[in-house]
């Protein structure tokens, strides 16, 4: 997998093999921040720009920190220092340098340190052996993957909530079913020849 | 019904992790293609529970407030690597179909949450209890989802053929799209039964943080900001 090109990754990270709706991760915050469109577009913001610096700091950490000592089997704990260490420094520096990108992303950013998805495209990514490069692009598109499902899936509760919905279905069924059938439009992508 | 006995109960039917309180929704949705998927990672999440529960518990007096969810972190990441470690040597085969989804038990809200609220507070051997309830109802909703996934959608039970060959299996049951449906049903049903799930707002899952996924780093945030 080593020198795949970097459509290639793109495509697949963000559509065939798409986070939420074929990996399940990032799940909480699937559901949990998609009842507006507004919202979950910022969120999807905040996730692309944490997790491509995330998958290039992961990548570096593991190649020139961890292989070098035969420390690879602390990757977990590595990473996940590092996620939480990489979001409170994010949210730092935006604090001080652009005032108006924390503004619009600031509360959304603790919200990403527990998102299991960050942490899961870092070991993919190792998994994966990809280079430097590779890693970023994985990550990136990921994170556009996650943010066109969360989007979507916003866009669907906004009309949802103005449907009458058998009682035992209100709340989180129907979204689960709105979920279900998006993916299943997803696994169309599955068909494609790269 | 003495308080160990108690904490079994109530993990394993009153504060169901899975079905009552909804954590843990990302590991639900993705190795529950089958009975023993869902076994083995509902087994491997036992473990680590147990062991976070009471080491936690343990140190709790000695770990700083501030720093208290780094060093739950770390806990629980090392207990993570070491059964990570333990099934790749002794059950590969389990291994390599859960895949990444081991690493990431550390992001489990289930075991940050149990920590903040349970271990945290309570005496090492009623926490290790805690953490077995909540292990176990973990663990057998998980089965319970996979046998009803790999029987739905596949025909089999444990990997045993039930459905004679003639009759067509609901393959979709056990693709992505699948799981969302079963939990989207299984949650219709409860609300049909009037069951009281975080889904439906009538049980506060810890403080309603984990439905998010926001409550650990929330209070990380909020520390870090007032330094």
């Amino acid at each position: 997998m080593s020198n795949t090109s970097l459509l290639f990754i793109i495509i697949t990270t963000a559509f065939v093999n798409n986070v939420v709706l074929s990996q399940f991760l990032g799940i909480c915050s699937f559901l949990g921040v998609s009842k507006q469109i507004k919202t979950s577009a910022s969120l999807g913001a905040a996730v692309i720009f944490v997790m491509t610096i995330s998958s290039g700091v992961a990548n570096l950490l593991y190649d020139y920190l961890l292989v070098p000592l035969g420390l690879e089997y602390l990757e977990t704990i590595v990473f996940i220092l590092v996620i939480a260490a990489l979001v409170q420094m994010v949210e730092m520096f935006l604090k001080k340098t652009s005032p108006a990108i924390y503004k619009a992303l600031g509360i959304y950013l603790p919200l990403i340190t527990t998102n299991c998805a960050v942490l899961g495209v870092a070991l993919t990514n190792v998994q994966n052996e990809y280079t430097f490069t590779q890693s970023v692009i994985a990550g990136f598109g990921t994170a556009v993957g996650y943010t066109i499902a969360i989007v979507l899936l916003a866009g669907i509760r906004e009309r949802i909530d103005e449907e009458s919905i058998p009682a035992p279905f209100r709340g989180a069924p129907v979204v689960l079913l709105a979920a279900a059938l998006m993916s299943i439009a997803f696994m169309g992508f599955g068909g494609l020849s790269l | 019904m003495n308080q160990y006995t108690e904490r079994i109960y109530n993990g394993i039917i009153k504060e169901n992790p899975c079905l009552i309180l909804m954590l843990g929704m990302c590991p639900t949705l993705a190795v529950t293609t089958s009975a023993i998927n869902g076994l083995g990672m509902g087994l491997s999440t036992l473990a680590v529970l147990i062991f976070s529960n009471l080491i936690i518990s343990v140190m709790r007096n000695v770990i700083p407030d501030q720093v208290r969810l780094p060093a739950y972190i770390v806990i629980v990441a090392s207990l993570v690597t070491v059964v990570d470690l333990l099934l790749q040597g002794y059950v590969p085969s389990l291994y390599s179909s859960l895949g990444i989804y081991i690493p990431l038990i550390v992001v489990n809200c289930i075991i940050l949450g149990r920590a903040e609220a349970y271990a945290a507070k309570n005496p090492p051997l009623l926490s290790a209890f805690d953490g077995l309830g909540m292990g176990a109802g973990f663990t057998i909703a998980l089965t319970l989802i996979g046998l009803a996934r790999e029987f739905l959608g596949s025909g089999y039970a444990f990997g045993v053929r039930i459905l004679p060959g003639s009759v067509e299996p609901i393959g979709i049951f056990i693709k992505a799209p699948g799981a969302f449906l079963i939990i989207a049903i299984i949650i219709a049903i409860m609300n049909a039964a009037n069951i009281s799930t975080a889904a439906n707002k009538k049980v506060e899952s810890c403080d309603g943080c984990c439905a998010s996924c926001a409550g650990p780093c929330h209070d990380t945030a909020d520390k870090e900001g007032t330094k």
